[in-house]
């Protein structure tokens, strides 16, 4: 069993707090030391002072496997993840059919296994079909693997369903993920409730439609006892009400995607559907309150919110395009990029992509640390490029961020010790 | 009947919550005495009992009409669905009309909770609560107490300090109420055990241990009284399916090891059989006290009429 040596990285460790050069030995998939290494037997990566963080966990990860394969496959998502510096993705359960029997489950994670090269888990519907109406069974999916339970992008209207939800889950200390729109306030909405979308002529989905739906959600687990995540949040009410809740001492975290991070309402700029996003970009003050939010540790979860989508679905008009946009490949360089801007700070970001999501999903995975899972990136926090849609490895290629100047990428990606992406010839 | 000089004054049964642990006694007693094969001494005799069944019955009913009759007592089976119940007549017309026939006895099922008590306040005679909506249904309760008692004897034991598990459906169950108000007067130690959907948000302050997993919840128990689940709460809205509720709150063997050895098992009926309980359980004679269970609910609801009539003859 041949062993690998990371000579003289920077290596930050959010968890441990970690940050100083040392030098990492991997063996049998596992980091088997730190500090000063011996190099016997193995193959040396000579870092050059690069940053060694722990590989990206990616929670929120959409792909067409199975019923829309032309859009992506567990294979093209996972060479995208690799690609990103992603090591765990976990897969959505909005595919056709959608993820509520522990048989698609069982099936899926096979996959993964066998077609990807980084570590696939999936996230259980939370109803049936989605609907939104009869609970899956998941306290069987659970041991059967799935690390939380999200009903998609659909929200659960019906309160007292949500209540059982998060209580029903209680028992096995599940992670219930849930969309925070109030789907009455947003129905038919495309973009931002704002003076912007307003002149545009687009209906637009309150911040409200957001806060309402947080503050609910916290209640019911207030009442409950019930682990929630709050999925995608997108304004600073929303943040606002997070923080309220977490003052509250409710088991109770949120996930922002890069996309909200890195990008407001403007970029939609003259209809651009490659912008459209739900939930809908927001203003400038609340893409600002994402990043404060992130900063000081009231966002637990920074995701891609990767959401493969074809060009017949996004070339129509505004109100008629699909919401969504890839980001397997884009997380880590948008995030780096707004590093460099001296925006996030970037052991928060990558608290938010490593230690935090490990510790929600239970993983042993996101630190680095004697003994823990070799799944590892090597970053150059200062190259900078442009990125291209046309050649990103997802099988789709929708990206708002087509065109823009990015600083920084991964270098390498090591999966359970074995190198799985290498850009160091390029 | 009295113990010590206490006589049961209790008019009507309504709730275990309206008796002392000298009533519960008392009837238990009495309860014990009507085991015993008969001829019994026809202490009904010229009584009426009126069964009056909202809420469909099988072996409540029955249990009651051959309690009455064995003690001599005429009884009458008010079948609801064709009467003027149907037609529209309210609870305390229908009271009233009943209280006119001069019926000794009066045993009632409601799905609302409290209907009995309103309906106690109408009438003049006694009423047995046989169940009213969620909230209680005594004589299951003491016919449970009865049960255990008799079969703790066999081993030299009684209730006291015993640890019960109630499992399953608690949130919409009116045995599960009665009983943990009876075993707690008894001095048993009573959990409750059940996925979170199904359980009260405030049992905890029932004075019972509120559980969500059966090999902790059952940890040296010494009885486990399984519930029905309805079958319209196994669609989705309270849990999952089927399988998912037998896997983590059907009692089978493996689950029953987790409790003390020499645990019993009980079932207040109908049972779901793979749902709920395996049947290789509810069927075991050693472990299984289900068919003693219809048994002493006979001989309970015997002490229980024979015992408020006698306080009916003295008022």
């Amino acid at each position: 069993m041949s062993a690998l040596v990371i000579l003289g990285a920077r290596v930050m460790d959010p968890e441990s707090g970690r940050d100083e050069i040392a030098d990492i030995r991997v063996e049998n998939g596992v980091i088997s030391a730190i500090g000063n290494v011996s190099t016997d037997d193995a193959d040396v990566i000579d870092a050059g002072g690069l940053i060694l963080a722990p590989g990206l966990i990616d929670m929120r990860v959409i792909t067409g496997e199975p019923g829309a394969e032309h859009k992506e496959t567990l294979a093209t998502a996972g060479a995208a993840a690799a690609a990103g510096g992603v090591t765990s993705m976990v897969v959505m359960p909005q595919t056709e059919p959608v993820i509520d029997d522990m048989s698609l489950l069982a099936h899926l994670q096979d996959t993964g296994r066998k077609t990807s090269p980084v570590n696939v888990y999936c996230a259980g519907a939370l109803t049936k079909g989605l609907a939104g109406e009869a609970m899956t069974e998941i306290g069987l999916m659970g041991e059967a693997g799935a690390l939380f339970f999200s009903n998609g992008e659909a929200p659960i209207a019906d309160s007292r369903l949500m209540r059982r939800l998060l209580a029903y889950s209680s028992a096995f200390n599940t992670l219930i993920s849930h969309r925070a729109v109030d789907p009455y306030l947003s129905d038919g909405a495309c973009a931002h409730e704002s003076d912007f979308s307003s002149r545009l002529g687009l209906t637009g989905a309150p911040a409200a439609s957001e806060r309402i739906m947080v503050q609910r959600d916290a209640a019911l687990a207030e009442l409950t006892g019930g682990r929630l995540l709050v999925d995608l949040l997108s304004s600073e009410d929303g943040v606002t009400a997070l923080r309220r809740a977490k003052d509250r001492d409710i088991d109770i975290s949120g996930s922002v995607s890069i996309n909200h991070l890195a990008l407001n309402e403007l970029d939609i700029g003259a209809y651009r559907t490659f912008a459209k996003l739900d939930p809908p970009l927001r203003e400038e003050s609340d893409r600002a309150a994402l990043i404060n939010g992130v900063n000081d540790g009231t966002i637990d979860v920074i995701v891609s919110g990767h959401d493969p989508r074809g060009a017949g679905e996004k070339r129509l008009p505004f109100d008629q395009a699909a919401a969504g946009a890839v980001g397997l490949e884009i997380l880590l360089a948008a995030g780096l990029t707004l590093v460099a801007d001296e925006q996030l700070d970037l052991m928060a970001f990558l608290r938010a992509l490593t230690a935090n999501p490990a510790g929600l999903l239970g993983l042993e995975s996101g630190r680095i640390a004697e003994g823990a899972p070799a799944d590892l990136v090597l970053i150059n926090p200062g190259t900078p490029w442009v990125c291209d849609a046309d050649e990103l490895l997802s099988g789709s290629k929708n990206t708002p961020f087509d065109g823009r100047r990015l600083q920084g990428k991964a270098i390498v990606t090591i999966v359970a010790g074995k190198i799985v992406f290498d850009a160091r010839g390029a | 009947m009295s113990l010590d000089g206490y006589a049961f004054s209790r008019p009507h049964l309504l709730s275990i919550g309206d008796l002392n642990r000298v009533d519960v006694e008392l009837l238990l007693e009495l309860g014990e005495t009507y085991c015993s094969k008969g001829p019994y001494d026809q202490v009904l005799d010229g009584k009426t009992l009126i069964n009056l069944f909202f809420e469909k019955s099988t072996r409540t009913q029955t249990s009651f009409e051959i309690s009455g009759k064995r003690l001599g007592a005429d009884v009458i089976n008010m079948a609801v669905e064709n009467s003027s119940v149907a037609k529209g007549e309210t609870l305390l017309d229908t009271a009233a009309t009943l209280n006119a026939m001069r019926p000794d006895l009066l045993v009632v099922r409601h799905g609302s909770s409290g209907a009995q008590a309103l309906l106690s306040q109408k009438v003049s005679c006694a009423v047995i609560n046989a169940g009213d909506g969620a909230h209680e249904h005594p004589t299951q309760a003491l016919l449970d107490a009865l049960t255990l008692r008799v079969a703790l004897r066999e081993q030299g034991r009684d209730l006291t300090g015993l640890r019960i598990a109630i499992c399953g459906d608690i949130l919409h169950s009116r045995v599960a109420r009665s009983n943990v108000k009876l075993l707690n007067m008894m001095g048993c130690d009573v959990r409750l055990i059940g996925p979170p959907t199904l359980i009260p948000a405030d049992a905890y302050q029932w004075g019972v241990g509120v559980y969500h997993d059966m090999e902790d919840g059952l940890r040296e128990c010494d009885v486990i009284m399984m519930l029905r689940l309805q079958m319209e709460r196994m669609s989705g809205a309270f849990i999952p399916s089927k399988r998912e509720y037998f896997h983590y709150y059907g009692l089978n063997r493996e689950k029953l090891a987790y409790a003390n050895e020499a645990a019993l098992v009980m079932h207040p009926g109908p049972m779901n059989r793979g749902v709920e309980i395996s049947s290789d359980v509810a069927d075991d004679p050693e472990v299984s006290l289900i068919t003693r269970q219809v048994e002493a609910g006979v001989a309970m609801r015997m002490a229980i009429l024979h015992m408020l009539s006698e306080r009916e003859a003295s008022a």
